[in-house]
């Protein structure tokens, strides 16, 4: 464990948050820190937790037992749009974009500015589309033509496009759930630039992902997670990527699989002889 | 921030008007209502007369007023199967007010406002509560309607239909504005086509250019998603549902204005007329992509093909049959063409 005492105060911190479901632990004693500029991994295999923490960070779930502080202040958030008050965007795995929308509707939703008044309110399309593209070039994404749906850029491009909008709307912490899980290596270093260029900005980012290499490449600080509980927590220098990689294979079970891998290596060629 | 105005990028091809008109969701409808119009004037011979067409545009219209608000809804990503008997019940229920209560008929008109405008808050709060299917509510409420209105219509006249209501006070102002006739030169046009472009502009005004047009997409084309940013997906389906609600007062209305009694059994049926209307004008049955125009083009295939059957003198029980194949037409093109703009882009 790691209990620096830092000047700032963290954006959002747990300690020894538990979240049950009936009689199921779906996570337990889960502590994390994220500070501003500042990048922080959580790593774990399906089902090791990441959703639920995920969830109770931005407001879907309500968390137990343990405390949830953000800025110092103890919470407990009841609904997203109250996360995303105070803060908190998440960007979960589906993107939460509608794939028929075009780009710029898409980047506003749920935001949408207008101008004039009464009946006439309406939608301040030509800024939107303005501030879309304008956005998007800050981000470095160079993106044709706003008006194209948004299910027609690659899924690297619409992460981007999720994160630029999280950026755009001040949030202050930036949740990420598995932003590389379907991509190339090529996006995934793509998208990997961005959620640095996001911390470059100052902001606070929680990366989920099951990839420890793409975590010890951005991440500043790590928390591991294994059947909804915590079984590591590392700053970078604490960790190399190796160490890190093996953990996140639970250790001896990996020795155990290269094992069990080397003997099934050995079968094929045994074949041959065989017949 | 800077909104400075972007420069063209130079890897876009300037698009050609054709090529936007091709990525239209009403292009499949614009096609088929060109191509029924030809048909119907090379074989009904006076289907080109002014008079014919003023018919055809009344027809088109008491589908189409119906027809917007269903494509809404549907691009919200819902039907509304009692939509049909919902009409009957909002004349019903203005004219056996006014008659009961011998009021004024607009008392009975405006309480008939409040009851079907609560219907369809009833429909939509049902449905984001019980998160079934609108599928099954809507067809709870659309047998629960007509067993009232058949229920109700005996109960109080001891006929399935009301009372005439025509020598009432108030009578022939609301007949005015529901039902009357514009002559303009030697065409007679009715105010339900007034009322019908009405609907479509406004329709297409929310639809395009305010926030709630933008959640309607959002929630038909993904809603969670739409939940997650924040956008309130109760309250725009609500509303979705409170809007063909408020149609189905103007075309209820209209039924009664225009023969003073109502038939408690009418409407039934009618529900799918919309819908087809809908998916012919191009909105996806799942939700997420449609527009307002191509529902009142769809409306007005349907008025072409009703009446044309007629001053074609052929028997009508032939309608139906064309409607089949137009529906199967129109959503093929759409699926086609849907795909070739997107593949273009």
């Amino acid at each position: 464990m790691t209990e620096t005492t830092t000047q700032q105060t963290a954006l959002v911190e747990l300690d020894g948050v538990s979240k049950f479901y009936g009689n199921i632990k779906a996570l337990e004693d889960v502590s994390l820190l994220v500070n501003a500029g500042e990048i922080t991994c959580v790593l774990g295999d399906n089902g090791a937790g990441k959703s639920t923490l995920i969830k109770i960070i931005s407001g879907l779930h309500q968390h137990d037992a343990g405390t949830f502080r953000i800025e110092g202040e103890e919470t407990t958030l009841t609904k997203p749009r109250e996360a995303l008050d105070k803060g908190i965007a998440t960007v979960y795995q589906d993107l939460a974009v509608v794939p028929l929308m075009p780009v710029w509707r898409n980047f506003f939703l749920g935001s949408e500015p207008t101008k004039g008044a009464g009946p006439l309110k309406r939608l301040d399309v030509q800024q939107m589309r303005e501030t879309t593209r304008a956005e998007l070039l800050r981000m470095g994404i160079d993106l044709r033509d706003v008006d194209q749906p948004i299910g027609t850029l690659s899924g690297g491009e619409r992460q981007c496009v999720a994160i630029a909008r999280a950026v755009h709307f001040g949030a202050k912490v930036l949740v990420l759930d598995e932003p590389t899980a379907a991509l190339g290596v090529k996006q995934s270093g793509v998208v990997l630039k961005y959620v640095a260029a996001a911390r470059d900005q100052g902001l606070g980012v929680v990366l989920i992902t099951h990839n420890p290499h793409h975590a010890h490449l951005v991440g500043d600080r790590f928390v591991l997670l294994k059947r909804g509980a915590m079984f590591g927590s590392y700053t970078k220098d604490e960790i190399t990527l190796d160490e890190l990689t093996r953990q996140m294979a639970g250790g001896s079970e990996l020795e155990e699989l290269s094992h069990e891998l080397q003997r099934a290596q050995v079968l094929p060629g045994e074949l041959p002889d065989a017949s | 921030m800077s909104t400075a105005a972007a420069p063209a990028d130079e890897r876009l091809i300037k698009a050609s008007p054709l090529r936007r008109f091709l990525g239209r969701p009403e292009l499949g409808s614009v096609v088929g209502a060109i191509a029924v119009f030809i048909f119907f004037s090379i074989v009904a011979d006076n289907f080109l007369q002014l008079s014919s067409l003023s018919t055809v545009l009344y027809a088109a219209s008491t589908i189409g007023i119906m027809a917007v608000p269903v494509a809404l809804l549907m691009i919200g990503g819902e039907f509304d199967l009692s939509a049909g008997v919902l009409v009957t019940s909002s004349a019903l229920i203005s004219s056996m007010f006014s008659y009961q209560m011998t009021a004024n008929v607009w008392v009975g008109v405006f309480v008939s406002l409040l009851v079907t405008l609560a219907i369809g808050a009833f429909n939509g709060f049902m449905l984001t509560r019980t998160k079934l299917p609108s599928f099954i509510i809507t067809l709870g409420t659309f047998l629960m309607l007509t067993g009232l209105n058949l229920g109700f219509t005996k109960l109080i006249s001891g006929t399935v239909s009301t009372k005439s209501i025509s020598n009432m006070q108030g009578f022939d102002s609301a007949k005015e504005l529901f039902a009357s006739q514009l002559t303009i030169g030697s065409v007679n046009l009715k105010v339900t086509i007034l009322w019908w472009a009405a609907l479509i502009v406004v329709a297409t005004w929310i639809l395009l250019r305010t926030k709630a047009g933008n959640w309607i997409f959002a929630v038909g084309g993904n809603a969670d998603a739409a939940r997650a940013v924040g956008v309130p997906v109760v309250k725009t389906r609500i509303g979705l549902y409170m809007g063909v609600a408020f149609a189905a007062w103007i075309s209820g209305q209209h039924l009664l204005f225009s023969y003073d009694v109502v038939q408690s059994g009418e409407g039934v049926g009618n529900e799918l007329t919309y819908i087809i209307a809908a998916v012919i004008g191009g909105c996806l049955i799942t939700g997420g992509y449609g527009s307002a125009v191509g529902s009142a083009v769809g409306a007005f295939i349907f008025g072409m093909t009703s009446k044309g059957i007629v001053y074609a003198e052929w028997n009508p029980d032939w309608f139906k049959f064309f409607l089949g194949a137009m529906l199967l037409l129109a959503t093929l093109l759409n699926a086609w063409v849907r795909k070739r703009a997107e593949a273009s882009r």
